[in-house]
């Protein structure tokens, strides 16, 4: 359907969709709008490859499909690696990898396929510098098989092998931080990114896929299921995960850090608004979120002078 | 044009890179492992001379290269990769994707010990434990079958859509040098001409989205289809192989070669660089007078079930070699061939001698013991035992 | 009204599946899944006032299947053979044109 001149020019997204309803994500799903998010950004030119994972199930059963684009399923921990073997042959078969009218190779997968299996996948990938992206949606644990913890598991989140009971509850480990291990291969482009900011989302896409060699994008993609919140509150919380600091958005390339989201001028708002929401956090007694809050301070500090020292 | 061959002394490794070339691999994705390196190695320097327009790929794992490998098939390049013991157990997982994916993928496989105890030398149970997965499996006596194999193979999985693996010796022919006849590049590329892919991801207008979830309601018809294709591949190999032999001078078009069968007692059957030696053993016992023969099994899989049943219908026993073994069961090779051959009607002797286990020497005095054994038993009628750990020496 | 935009050739999906099983499990229509109406899921469903709304867009931006399109006047319309009623575009619209309501079926 065609949508008019006017109202592409007052949208602040790309018009196109490629990305169709009747999947079968939840609802309020935070992975489902990123990756109609990432389509609008890529179109059609795309290859898109999905290890196993939520996306796996909405991206549709044999024999259908709700992407618009070519889409290669493939193994858990492999992501890093499949994106690696079509960039390459890609190149030898002549097409142009990235850049405007260039062939996106797409690397889609979740926390758990990134941060904890698919991390050496990931790291080869990087390391050796692939024309392609890798997007990893973070919801913050394995929502697919029925909400485990992962290696991005917050601290004092409940999941269901980290469940809060009469004697602990089991989360006591901080989220890992993939973005700084994902820095420390030094690739050209890598940036944290919201659902609650698809603007800016879909603009460090595109600059993405204008920067030669590999690029990383952490999507922060709320899941109601998963965190037991209310679906229609996915947004808001991925707005203020942002707003309190917990999850700031931020660019790195080509060596310089510089901070998107929250303003650096002024206090983050406090983790508790952050948590609000979430059934999974009400287990937390006090003392676990001045924990958290300290977390998020120390983190917020460290990457605040990151920025003034390589900004 | 005339076949005029370029002879190169090469090592079974070598023979496999230069096939590699030949056949015009497109991405090749590897990691390294004793005995294999010196295949990508190889390509790595075709490459940096400009010899061979590859897109090499150094990847961190094999569980990676497998899947680098499946990702640039899945695109449309023709693609490769090489691994041996540890590594192709490591990537087991992918091997069941690649052949589910349907995509005629070649890997070397140079045969070598599972670990622990840690073993580089040769040793058939690394591959043979894969037999599950879907691929193919073509094993090379010698480096001359190493380099036909490989071009085969191509030709072989882009017809049927299955991945092919090829499984040569550690060390006995990875590292041994021998004369191979190669082929000029135009006559390769007459017989092997560029890919034309079932699928690709890289068309635009029209995506697809491959390999998705099946229900139980289809998930049962993919996998016959991939059966079907196993069965249908084995007039392929025989047409392709009848095919080289008449461009090439050499046949391929039977998936066991044999030689004496109609006037032996009684065959070795093996596979692999084992049965070079069995063939020069067999050329000496013939000249003391004892009647055998011997079964050479190039494919695997697909199992030659019928070739197998013709050559038991002329013998009276068979000896099973295998350097390989089934905990908890038999030799491979000889498990599978019992299984072939019931209810066919044929029923000769059939004897399992788990030989050369970890690469230990199998040669031809060890061939001449086993053909005593064997000769003994047939006028017994009846054998002393099914399976015999031939080599244990304490 | 316009048209909606989530249109796939069903027929060619029920046919293909039937008929051609494609080895590898490919799947050869994109947009195929827009044969799943996942609007019976809806407990509650947004009620739509025109007047109220602005057109910021942002209940389209937000909304994760989408099943909110544009018309030729440029105001949402909402697809309710997809909604799910998970009410982001109800919790993110400005000027409360949109309200959730309990679907009485």
């Amino acid at each position: 359907m065609e949508i008019p001149e006017s109202v592409k020019k007052r949208l602040t997204l790309p018009a196109e969709e490629h990305f169709y309803a009747g999947h079968t994500a939840c609802q309020g799903c935070g992975a489902s709008l990123g990756l109609r998010y990432v389509l609008k950004a890529y179109g059609k030119k795309t290859i898109v490859t999905i290890p196993a994972c939520c996306s796996t199930i909405i991206a549709g059963a044999w024999p259908y499909s709700t992407l618009d684009a070519n889409l290669f399923h493939t193994a858990f921990e492999t992501t890093g690696a499949v994106i690696s073997g079509i960039e390459a042959a890609l190149k030898a078969l002549g097409y142009k990898v990235k850049g405007e009218d260039g062939v996106m190779v797409v690397g889609w997968a979740g926390d758990g396929g990134t941060a904890d299996i698919g991390l050496q996948a990931l790291s080869g990938f990087l390391e050796r510098g692939h024309d392609a992206v890798y997007i990893m949606y973070d919801n913050e644990a394995y929502m697919n098989t029925g909400i485990q913890r992962s290696g991005s598991t917050p601290y004092g989140a409940w999941t269901t092998n980290t469940p809060g009971g009469k004697k602990h509850f089991l989360e006591k480990r901080h989220k890992k931080k993939v973005i700084d291990i994902v820095i420390a291969h030094e690739i050209p482009y890598a940036a944290t990114a919201s659902d609650a900011y698809p603007e800016d989302f879909i603009r460090k896409l595109k600059k993405a896929q204008n920067t030669p060699g590999p690029s990383f994008i952490q999507l922060f993609a709320p899941c109601p299921t998963g965190w037991r919140s209310p679906t229609d509150k996915s947004i808001e919380i991925a707005r203020l995960a942002v707003q309190t600091a917990y999850f700031p958005l931020f660019e790195y390339e080509n060596g310089k850090y510089k901070i998107n989201m929250p303003s650096t001028k002024k206090e983050p708002k406090p983790i508790e608004e952050f948590l609000k929401y979430q059934g999974r956090f009400k287990y937390m007694t006090k003392e676990d979120i001045q924990i958290l809050q300290e977390w998020v301070n120390h983190e917020w500090e460290r990457l605040q002078k990151l920025a003034e020292v390589f900004g | 044009m005339d076949y005029k061959p370029i002879r190169k002394v090469v090592s079974g490794n070598y023979a496999a890179a230069y096939a590699v070339k030949h056949a015009r691999v497109q991405v090749v994705a590897a990691y390294p492992i004793t005995p294999q390196t010196s295949i990508i190695e190889k390509i790595a320097e075709f490459i940096a001379n400009g010899e061979a327009d590859i897109q090499y790929v150094p990847v961190e794992s094999e569980h990676s290269a497998m899947a680098a490998t499946i990702g640039a098939s899945a695109t449309g390049a023709r693609a490769f990769t090489a691994t041996a013991a540890q590594g192709l157990a490591l990537m087991h997982e992918m091997l069941h994707w690649a052949s589910g994916s349907r995509l005629p993928i070649v890997m070397v496989d140079v045969n070598r010990a599972m670990a622990p105890p840690w073993s580089v030398w040769d040793d058939q149970t690394d591959s043979l434990a894969q037999r599950d997965t879907g691929w193919m499996q073509f094993y090379a006596e010698n480096n001359q079958e190493v380099y036909d194999g490989v071009l085969m193979s191509y030709k072989v999985a882009e017809q049927v859509n299955v991945p092919i693996m090829v499984v040569e010796s550690a060390f006995i022919l990875s590292h041994t040098y021998d004369v191979v006849e190669m082929i000029p590049q135009e006559l390769v590329d007459e017989f092997l001409p560029p890919r034309k892919p079932l699928y690709t991801l890289t068309d635009f207008d029209n995506p697809i989205s491959v390999g998705a979830l099946a229900t139980p309601n289809d998930y049962y018809e993919f996998r016959y289809k991939l059966a079907k294709a196993h069965e249908e591949a084995k007039e392929v190999i025989k047409k392709v192989g009848r095919e080289f032999g008449e461009r090439f001078g050499r046949d391929y078009s039977s998936m066991i070669e044999t030689d004496h069968v109609d006037d032996a007692d009684f065959v070795f059957m093996g596979m692999g660089s084992l049965m070079g030696t069995v063939k020069q053993a067999v050329d000496i016992l013939r000249s003391e007078g004892y009647k055998v023969g011997y079964a050479k099994v190039r494919w695997f899989r697909p199992f030659p079930k019928e070739e197998l049943k013709e050559i038991a219908e002329s013998v009276k026993g068979i000896a099973v070699l295998d350097r390989n073994f089934s905990f908890g069961q038999e030799g491979i090779l000889f498990n599978e061939a019992k299984g072939a051959l019931y209810g066919t009607g044929a029923e000769p002797l059939i004897k399992d001698y788990i030989v050369g286990l970890g690469g230990r020497d199998f040669t031809v005095p060890d061939v001449k013991a086993i053909a005593e054994d064997m000769k003994r038993l047939i006028e017994k009628g009846e054998l002393d035992r099914e399976v015999d750990w031939y080599h244990l020496k304490r | 009204m316009a048209e909606s935009p989530f249109k796939a050739d069903i027929e060619r999906v029920g046919k293909e599946y039937s008929e051609k099983m494609t080895p590898g499990a490919i799947a050869t229509i994109p947009g195929s899944s827009v044969i799943n109406k996942t609007g019976s899921w809806r407990v509650f469903m947004p009620e739509f006032n025109r007047d109220k709304c602005v057109r910021c867009y942002l209940c389209y931006i937000y909304c994760p299947e989408p099943a909110i399109y544009l018309d030729e006047e440029n105001f949402p319309v909402f697809d309710y053979d997809y909604c799910k009623g998970c009410g982001i575009c109800a919790n993110e619209c400005p000027t409360d044109a949109i309200i959730m309501v309990r679907e009485s079926k």
